[in-house]
């Protein structure tokens, strides 16, 4: 491909509309060449640009008292959490390289998002991960998981950052398009943070770390299209992740900002180098001049176009003060890694790439990039049929099952319910020695920040059956169960990131359940004071044949615990303890996996949900648990009461006897997972002030029964003991997956 | 006594056990960088877990060439204590400070949990005096954890009382299912003949913390600073 002026064919052989070809023309004043056509389809494909979505996204809380960065100025969220100390957080989706390359796509995902980071200045300390996959009995569904996991755990494990929790979900939706989404937490001191920022005429810019490659070349415009036949084609798009080398840079770069030499850094993901120079400088209001000959090449004969979209894996690009050069050398010669001045700020506002002493291209910077030249667009949307089609759901036509046991069982060993030590024993979860529910579950995993007596909570959640049938309800379900489970462990819910994965947002259909999505998490975010820091948009999660997967509005969601020995656990601890179920008794079946998987009903509208009940309960719970007057607090939500009970019991090594309370259906009692429910165990000598004290708070409750010693007992009929219950449980992943 | 942590490039494990030994055990503690050449006047040397050059040719291969490590097979040839944690223990089996090899995991997976181990050796500083009849709750993260070695190896193991710790089950059965990496007799952990130098698979830097809720790691830590000073 030489560097010869472009036709409308060619840009739209890059992905580019029209209307997108005449206005770089009129950017330019003239023709672009390859090289410039080249960047402006990376910079303006959806990946980078959020063109189809922004418009939305500005409308979700983004301020708030903690928020010391705006959702997409920096690489990633940042929250004060008080004591000089700020938590960096985000997730992000790499749906479309897992699809292809389960090992290389998944692995890149979780060396991205830490990237992410460290960029910011802060040291990762928790990680988490949220997976979507097909039906598990097909054999690509386990080729997919099974590299995933690999993936995922090879780069976290070497990288040795804990992998502390996640989710994983199995339905046919996804199985051409997976969803691979991954979160990173870190912390740093307040005055430590850095920016991806450039300014200051003169100033050297250097690429650090890995030598640049021809892999990942146009991933950003790959991950913007539908997962088609031609997708393996598509192959050279998908990068190569080095744990090794990520884990040197860390160091490195945690150790130049440190020294307070750096202006801005950024981490070169999608659109590597181009992505890397023209937001730094449209964020700056500067230019740069770029010697593409100076960047360390794996290869030779490498085109300008390929130097500039590269998506080699583990690079920073870093800005720094004129003069303190050396040092910035000496940081990265002691870590063995490359670090090579590659051109300088200037005050043009324009990007200038030379090579071979040539000019290659030329583009200004603030118009490539969201929020400076980039399309935004407003998409049409459109109800579809099938949403007024699910809420005709009734449940008296629904018989109740003969044998209640044999339901129980059904859920306990469900791919989507059972066990996930399959998956979670192959991270390693507790490096760095901070993961405070190794020993003792919690709803969501608490680690502690050493030199503190803090503890963030960090969950990511979705139920994209909900989601999908009510993408307003179920995307504030979402929000709301992220925040039950950080307020269920003890902890305050402080703010969210998001990763959006969506359909093609060209069908109106696909992008009225975005417009859903966004006005559902905009009330539950508002309701519970957690601002949107930051995410990502995953759209085109779609392929030819099978239709868009559920809409998934993955919430990752930071919370914080003043002292981590305040932390509440969720298993049961002593026997005869009584057990009760806080919060309203809905008759509703509806969206339930019991409903969808075992009753085969694929139809009904989102488990019943009301935000304030819901924000009211979250505040009883936070209440009781620091009166003490709690032993275990689990919320109950896949697979209902029953499972909550299961789950608790087996993480107690103990039984339960209780019994079912009227007036409601008793499939809606024991398996419905109508919102805004949570299971407590409290010892007999508080019985009588817990009651109260929910009394008091209006908070409904029944008293369900009691710890027992080994058999899960429902209405005096024993549904099988604990061995049965781990058998099912904990067995049911390795059995697909030998 | 002080204590010299190795760091190569890949070692992940370092920190956790620097901050143990300073701030639980409450030890003199320094780490050593991998291309520096002298020990510093450590008389105990831990080399941590980790990936150290990302493993990539095959674990602990390639860190055994750093400078550091010379001074650390000259230190545990003059009958300098020398202990390997994880990665560390298969850079000293790499090295020939220690016997055997460690292979890819029966399961071919990386697993990371808590498992239980049960002391054999009585005449070695780590295990003596611990309790024979209880087990200990530490935790495993390793793909590579498989001990294997030659019969003729394995019995000079046995007649000299050599095998560290064996994994069980949490009721402290030695059975083939507690034996989750498929070591050869379940040896989660060896000693030289010279009892001077150790390895581990299981990390007990990730059981001091009271903040972990388990300390069990510091049983197999806390005989190492009864040692008297070379």
């Amino acid at each position: 491909m030489k560097n010869e002026l472009t036709t409308l064919q060619t840009a739209r052989d890059l992905g580019l509309l029209e209307e997108e070809y005449n206005r770089i023309q009129e950017i330019l004043g003239r023709v672009p060449n390859f090289t410039e056509l080249s960047i402006f389809s990376v910079m303006w494909s959806e990946h980078c640009s959020y063109k189809n979505s922004i418009a939305w996204l500005k409308k979700l809380p983004r301020g708030g008292e903690r928020m010391l960065a705006e959702a997409g100025e920096e690489n990633a969220g940042l929250v004060d959490i008080g004591d000089g100390l700020a938590c960096s957080f985000k997730i992000e989706s790499h749906n479309h390289p897992s699809a292809i390359e389960p090992y290389q796509g998944a692995a890149t995902g979780v060396g991205g998002i830490n990237r992410d980071i460290f960029t910011m200045g802060a040291r990762p300390i928790a990680q988490l991960n949220s997976l979507r996959f097909g039906d598990l009995s097909s054999e690509r569904t386990q080729w997919l998981l099974k590299g995933v996991v690999k993936g995922i755990g090879d780069y976290g494990n070497a990288f040795g950052i804990p992998t502390v929790g996640g989710e994983l979900y199995f339905d046919t939706c996804y199985q051409v398009n997976p969803l691979v989404n991954a979160f990173s937490a870190g912390i740093v001191e307040t005055d430590k943070i850095a920016s991806a920022i450039s300014y200051g005429v003169g100033n050297p810019v250097f690429i650090v770390g890995s030598a640049t490659g021809k892999d990942g070349i146009h991933g950003a415009a790959f991950a913007s299209k539908d997962i088609g036949e031609d997708s393996l084609k598509d192959l050279p798009a998908v990068q190569v992740g080095d744990p090794f080398q990520e884990k040197l840079l860390l160091e490195a770069t945690l150790e130049v900002i440190a020294s307070g030499c750096v202006i801005g850094i950024q981490d070169m993901g999608a659109a590597g180098i181009i992505c890397s120079t023209s937001e730094m400088s449209a964020k700056g209001e500067h230019g740069m001049d770029i010697w593409l000959d100076e960047v360390p090449l794996r290869q030779p004969d490498m085109l300008p176009f390929e130097i500039l979209l590269s998506e080699s894996q583990e690079r920073m690009l870093i800005v720094v003060h004129k003069g303190r050069e050396q040092e910035v050398l000496d940081i990265f010669a002691k870590w063995d890694l490359n670090c090579a001045q590659i051109g300088v700020v200037t005050d043009t506002g324009k990007l200038r790439f030379y090579q071979h002493g040539a000019l290659a291209a030329e583009v200004p910077a603030h118009d490539l990039v969201l929020g400076g030249g980039a399309p935004v667009y407003h998409r049409e949307y459109r109800e579809p049929a099938y949403y007024q089609q699910f809420k005709k759901f009734d449940p008296a036509s629904v018989a109740q099952p003969r044998d209640y046991a044999e339901v129980g069982k059904f859920l306990l060993r469900h791919p989507n319910i059972a066990s996930r030590a399959w998956v979670a024993e192959q991270y390693d979860s507790m490096i760095g020695t901070n993961t405070v529910t190794t020993n003792t579950p919690s709803d969501a995993p608490v680690v502690r920040i050493k030199g503190t007596s803090k503890a963030i909570l960090v969950k990511a959640d979705c139920n994209g059956r909900y989601v999908h049938a009510d993408p307003e309800i179920g995307s504030a379900i979402a929000v709301a169960e992220s925040a039950r489970n950080i307020v269920c462990s003890g902890g305050q819910a402080v703010a969210i990131t998001n990763c959006l994965n969506f359909g093609n947002p060209y069908n109106p259909e696909v992008y009225w359940q975005f417009v859903k999505t966004i006005q559902g998490m905009k009330k539950a975010c508002e309701k519970f004071n957690t601002p949107v820091t930051g995410g990502n948009v995953s759209f085109y999660n779609q392929s030819d044949d099978g239709g868009a997967v559920f809409p998934t509005p993955v919430i990752g969601m930071l919370g914080l615990l003043d002292h981590y020995e305040n932390k509440m656990t969720l298993d049961f601890k002593n026997e005869n303890d009584p057990i009760y179920l806080l919060g309203e008794l809905t008759n509703d079946i509806s969206c339930s996996e019991y409903l969808y998987s075992y009753c085969g009903i694929k139809s009904s509208p989102a488990p019943y949900f009301d935000l304030e009940k819901e924000f009211q309960l979250q505040q009883a719970v936070t209440q009781i648990i620091a009166q003490r007057l709690v032993q275990s607090v689990h919320d109950v939500s896949d697979g209902g009461l029953f499972i909550a009970l299961a789950e608790s019991a087996m993480a107690g090594n103990k039984g339960f006897e209780v019994r079912t309370v009227d007036p409601i259906r008793k499939d809606a009692f024991w398996f419905g997972e109508g919102q805004s429910r949570v299971v407590v165990s409290v010892k007999e000598a508080q019985q009588s002030t817990l009651e109260e004290t929910l009394r008091t708070l209006k908070i409904p409750f029944v008293l369900l029964g009691k710890v027992s010693h080994q058999d899960f007992t429902v209405d005096t009929k024993v549904w099988m003991n604990l061995k049965e219950a781990k058998q099912l449980y904990d067995n049911t992943l390795a059995s697909y997956l030998k | 006594m002080k204590f010299g942590i190795t760091v190569f490039p890949g070692s992940n494990c370092d920190e956790d056990v620097f901050y143990v030994f300073q701030n639980i055990l409450k030890q003199d503690v320094v780490k050593l960088w991998h291309k520096e050449t002298s020990l510093q006047g450590c008389d105990f040397i831990i080399v941590p877990g980790g990936f150290s050059y990302g493993d990539y040719l095959r674990s602990g291969a390639i860190a055994r060439f750093s400078p550091i490590m010379d001074a650390v097979v000259e230190h545990a040839n003059r009958g300098g204590y020398v202990l390997g944690i994880c990665n560390g223990f298969q850079i000293l089996t790499e090295a020939g400070l220690l016997p055997g090899t460690l292979l890819r995991n029966i399961s071919q997976k990386f697993v990371c949990k808590n498992a239980y181990i049960k002391p054999v050796s009585t005449s070695a500083l780590m295990t003596a005096s611990l309790d024979s009849q209880r087990c200990y709750k530490i935790p495993v993260a390793h793909a590579d954890g498989r001990y294997y070695a030659s019969e003729d190896t394995i019995k000079e193991l046995q007649d000299h009382d050599q095998i560290l710790f064996q994994y069980c089950d949490a009721n402290g059965q030695i059975l083939s299912e507690s034996n989750f990496n498929g070591s050869l007799l379940s040896i989660a952990g060896v000693t030289n003949r010279q009892k001077n130098v150790f390895g581990l698979m299981p990390h007990p830097e990730r059981a001091c913390d009271e903040a972990l809720e388990n300390t069990d790691g510091r049983y197999l830590l806390e005989p190492l600073l009864s040692l008297q000073t070379v």
